[in-house]
């Protein structure tokens, strides 16, 4: 029978909420909607901000601060000292300043798929689904057969077909971009049927709303967690794609990223030469950019999901009302003696109740 | 007329009759929110053997908390501030329902008091047989029962709610949905409990069907002689079926009496609120404006009628 | 005045299983006319297809065959964007009817921008304030600031009839407005909009299941049934006198503690496998007529019927 559970909890507390954010806003300006799609500040969302702000203003500022990255010295594999902060690389270039200049390419290439792999599949997901019929039937199957097409695979042979004087920044982004909306599209799709038919969609169209105001205006704001969530992995996504690419030698042939250092660290032999100053820095901007996005990411989803975000305070205030009604059980078994149970196994029951849910 | 319930003999059977078969006294639920919430309220009710007892109230008034303390299924943060719960068995034995342990509680739901939950007709699972999930439910509490017996009981637990036993090879999705609600009353009704607890059981039901499904309930209580809590907001419905009613008003109840004498005269005005917002089917109006080229529209139109007391949000 | 006619509406879904189709006709061959000032209840159980024929007539689903005729006062076709302002609806659920996205300002101010009722953000403002003391919403400036998370849900349903009004409505299809709503505050909703018809003398389709507010609510009473109109009369006579099988169905069916010792509990009436939906009762006309076949035809063939 496990699957009596009784799934329509009581909604007193959902009212008592409801309740309690109305009088905390008595007489306060009333929020916007904007406000709603924030996430609640956690110590994991901060850590995640941090690490993106830090590693986004590096990248900006970072490549007016250093020097040139291309310069050869003869000071070749030198350890990180005060002159080079993070050492140099086998033909003396300055590792600081290629690791700045490496950043904002990679941001870039990043930022760029992101949009655009966000706006293919927005179009594609949402359009499709809203306008149903042969729109969405064609839209779907372009974006399934998209889906089943092996990634990285393609990309390769793509950047392999393209000669290397016109790889540039834009054919990279733009491959990158063409092999990894399918999948946030399909998702949006589902969402989009979802919202597509509830009440408040068919009363706009009842009151006379155009079709791409219904789009923008009533659906598109309910989606946007979801958006922001697929831009933030469309992102890593992009990044960790290009560094890939470039580390087999296929990336874009004008510009800097954390993979072009990677693949010179390889080419140079840095591992086995042991210039662990030259391949972790790159690296390592990669993993905490991955890292940050993601924890931003963890808080995206509580917006997308509000049973997770009232998991903690639930289970907190589970806990305490647990510890309530034990503390009134044993009260009343004191003046009941005939209840024979120790309360060992009473708590024992108790945390069994509390962990179950 | 296959079934004669409630002629003047049982009824004069069960009005004289009152052995009581669970008492809730002054049960207090408490949600530990940051300003706790009390959800029940001091509420105190004897259920006799056989009897429906029909719970009414509206939306958040506390009526599926207490059914959920009773059955011990309410969950943190909701907890049980004070009160006593107790379980008179048939055998004469009591049963204190709020001591009892993890096995004991498995033990005593189901067995001695089932639940129909809001809604439950969804709560069928989706992949497998009624039969699978008849005969699991009942192997669980009586894991012994041979082969033969499991289906012989869920063949007779069909039967009994109207349901062809032919049935039992189904899935959920080939049931209507007045089929899916009795096959969830049979299961519920599968252990013989003594009470069962029945939460909106017809809700989202058409009232047809609802009719046909309260029908049964009232029948199978006659049977098999099982008290009944039934739970729901519409109070005529509960004018019809029910011996007793209690209604219920923000975690109180705030009235207890025989059907008959609160359709005639409610003390409580509240109950009298709720009285006359259904309109009567053949009788007047009532508190209703009928549009239109009516000479009601004239007089009435002074007395604002919409502005009624919701707006207590 | 808007008068709405309906004529011999028909609506078939194609159903697809596997490599087989099926057709399945949710509304067949009903007509009905809505009259300013008056209000028609389309009474019926889920599937009976009575929410079929609101979307049709709000122009969210094109019938198979039928005309929806709509005209005003001087016999001019309401048409286009017309015919969005002057037919609007009041949703069942006001849970789901109210985007949770927007406050409630921008609710009933859309509608006003797009149909140009109000030419400048300020007039806006104070229309939309003016429509929530219409529907007692009030303080009218606080509720406009809310989102639709902070109403009850009497308070939402309300700003959904506001809204639906908002564009200057003259016909209001109201499918299933307080079934959601919990008891003791169906009434007030139901005489809000039964005020806002007489001011505004709108021609109201009220869907509905439940019997007893469908006779107290409203003029005319349409009973529907697997597609098919099988009862139509005043609303008494309808209810007091049925005459059709399912009509009887219904009327047992729904509690009504004024009936007499609940007889109605020992009595196994509800077998529906008898119910014949080819067949309509007409009070008007006082006579039975044929159900599923276009109107013109029902009237001829009635005599030859009448005494099935």
């Amino acid at each position: 029978m496990t699957n009596l559970s009784p799934a329509n909890e009581p909604s007193i507390v959902a009212e008592a909420e409801a309740e309690q954010v109305a009088r905390d806003r008595a007489g306060r300006k009333p929020l916007s909607g904007w406000r709603m799609l924030l996430p609640t500040m956690t110590p994991w969302l901060a850590v995640g901000l941090v690490l993106v702000g830090a590693i986004t203003l590096f990248g900006i500022f970072g490549p007016y601060l250093v020097g040139d990255p291309r310069q050869i010295r003869d000071i070749g594999l030198t350890p990180p000292s005060g002159d080079f902060l993070l050492g140099t690389t086998q033909t003396g270039q300055d590792v600081l300043a290629q690791l700045a200049y490496a950043t904002r390419g990679s941001l870039q290439i990043g930022i760029l798929v992101g949009v655009l792999a966000t706006a293919l599949s927005a179009f594609f997901g949402i359009y499709g689904a809203y306008r149903g019929g042969f729109a969405d039937e064609a839209f779907s199957l372009l974006s399934n057969v998209f889906l089943v097409i092996p990634g990285l695979p393609l990309v390769i042979v793509i950047s392999g077909f393209v000669p290397r004087e016109s790889r540039g920044l834009w054919t990279i982004a733009v491959v990158l971009a063409v092999t990894s909306w399918a999948a946030s599209a399909r998702v949006l799709r589902a969402q989009t049927l979802s919202v597509r038919n509830r009440d408040y969609v068919a009363a706009s169209k009842v009151s006379g709303e155009k079709p791409w105001r219904v789009i923008v205006v009533e659906i598109l704001p309910n989606l946007l967690p979801v958006i922001a969530s697929q831009f933030v992995f469309a992102v890593i996504a992009a990044i960790l794609g290009e560094a890939g690419l470039s580390f087999i030698g296929l990336g874009a042939s004008n510009s800097a990223t954390l993979g072009t250092m990677l693949f010179y660290a390889q080419n140079g032999f840095a591992l086995s030469l042991g210039a662990w100053w030259w391949f972790v820095p790159p690296g390592l901007v990669i993993a905490l950019f991955g890292m940050g996005l993601s924890l931003i990411n963890f808080s995206i989803d509580e917006i997308i999901n509000p049973k997770l975000k009232n998991l903690r305070q639930h289970r907190r205030r589970a806990r305490k009302a647990a510890r309530l009604e034990r503390e009134l059980a044993r009260a009343s078994r004191r003046s009941r003696p005939r209840a024979q149970e120790t309360d060992a196994a009473r708590d024992v029951e108790a945390a069994k109740e509390v962990s179950a849910r | 007329m296959t079934t004669t319930l409630l002629d003047d003999k049982k009824k004069a059977a069960r009005g004289g009759r009152t052995e009581p078969v669970l008492t809730v006294d002054d049960l207090t639920v408490v949600y530990e929110v940051e300003r706790p919430v009390t959800a029940v309220k001091n509420a105190s009710l004897t259920l006799h053997r056989g009897e429906i007892l029909g719970l009414a109230g509206e939306s958040g008034c506390g009526k599926t908390t207490l059914a959920y303390a009773v059955n011990r299924l309410h969950r943190p943060p909701a907890r049980i501030a004070s009160g006593s719960i107790t379980f008179h068995d048939r055998d004469g034995s009591d049963i204190d329902v709020l001591a009892l342990e993890d096995a004991s509680l498995r033990a005593f739901r189901w067995d001695k008091l089932s639940m129909v939950f809001q809604g439950a007709m969804n709560a069928l699972n989706p992949v497998t047989t009624v039969r699978a999930q008849l005969r699991d439910t009942l192997l669980a509490h009586r894991p012994r029962t041979p082969r033969a017996e499991v289906r012989r009981r869920s063949e007779e637990v069909l039967t009994r709610v109207g349901v062809d036993p032919r049935r039992l090879g189904s899935y959920a999705h080939e049931l209507s949905g007045g089929m899916r609600q009795r096959v969830m009353i049979a299961m519920a009704m599968l252990l013989e409990p003594q009470i069962m607890i029945m939460d909106e059981p017809t809700t989202a039901l058409d009232v047809v069907v609802q009719r046909d499904i309260l029908r049964e309930i009232v029948r199978l209580r006659d049977e098999l002689d099982f008290a009944v809590v039934f739970i729901t907001h519409d109070l005529p419905l509960l004018l019809e079926i029910s011996d007793r009613i209690a209604v219920m008003l923000e975690g109180e109840i705030v009235e207890l009496d025989t059907s008959e004498r609160l359709y005639r005269e409610a003390r409580h005005p509240y109950t009298r609120k709720l009285l006359g917002s259904f309109p009567s089917l053949s009788g007047e109006r009532g508190g209703f404006i009928r549009s239109g080229f009516d000479d009601f529209a004239a007089t009435v139109d002074g007395t604002d009628a919409a502005t009624t007391e919701e707006d207590r949000a | 005045m808007t008068r709405v006619h309906v004529s011999d509406l028909v609506k078939d879904y194609s159903l697809r299983s596997g490599l087989r189709r099926s057709r399945l006709r949710a509304v067949d061959h009903v007509s009905l006319d809505l009259v300013p000032g008056r209000t028609v209840a389309l009474v019926g159980e889920s599937g009976s297809g009575k929410s079929t024929i609101a979307k049709i007539l709000t122009r969210m689903e094109k019938p198979t065959s039928g005309v929806v005729d709509v005209r005003l006062d001087d016999d001019t076709p309401v048409q286009g964007s017309l015919y969005r302002r002057q037919v609007q609806m009041v949703f069942q659920d006001p849970f789901a009817s109210l985007n949770p996205f927007h406050s409630i300002e921008h609710h009933i101010a859309r509608p006003l921008r797009i149909h140009q009722r109000t030419h400048s953000p300020q007039e806006t403002h104070e229309r939309v304030l003016e429509m929530l003391e219409r529907v007692n919403l009030t303080p009218a400036e606080d509720i406009a600031s809310r989102r639709p998370h902070e109403l009850s849900g009497g308070q939402r349903q309300r700003v959904a009839i506001a809204r639906a009004l908002a564009p200057g409505a003259q016909v209001l299809i109201a499918d299933e407005p307080v079934s959601m709503l919990d008891v003791s505050i169906r009434l007030g909703v139901l005489n809000l909009l039964g005020r806002l018809q007489r001011e505004d003398r709108l021609a109201v389709l009220y869907i509905t299941h439940d019997l007893a507010t469908a006779r107290h609510f409203s003029d005319e009473i349409v009973v529907l049934y697997r597609g098919r109109v099988v009862e139509r009369g005043p609303a008494d006579a309808v209810i007091l006198d049925p005459h059709h099988d399912y009509t009887k169905l219904l009327a047992m069916a729904a509690p009504d503690p004024e009936r007499v010792d609940r007889v109605t509990l020992t009595q196994d009436g509800t077998d529906r496998g008898a119910i014949d939906n080819s067949v309509c009762f007409d009070h008007f006309a006082g006579e039975w007529q044929e159900a599923g076949v276009p109107a013109a035809r029902a009237r001829g063939e009635a005599a030859a019927r009448g005494a099935s």
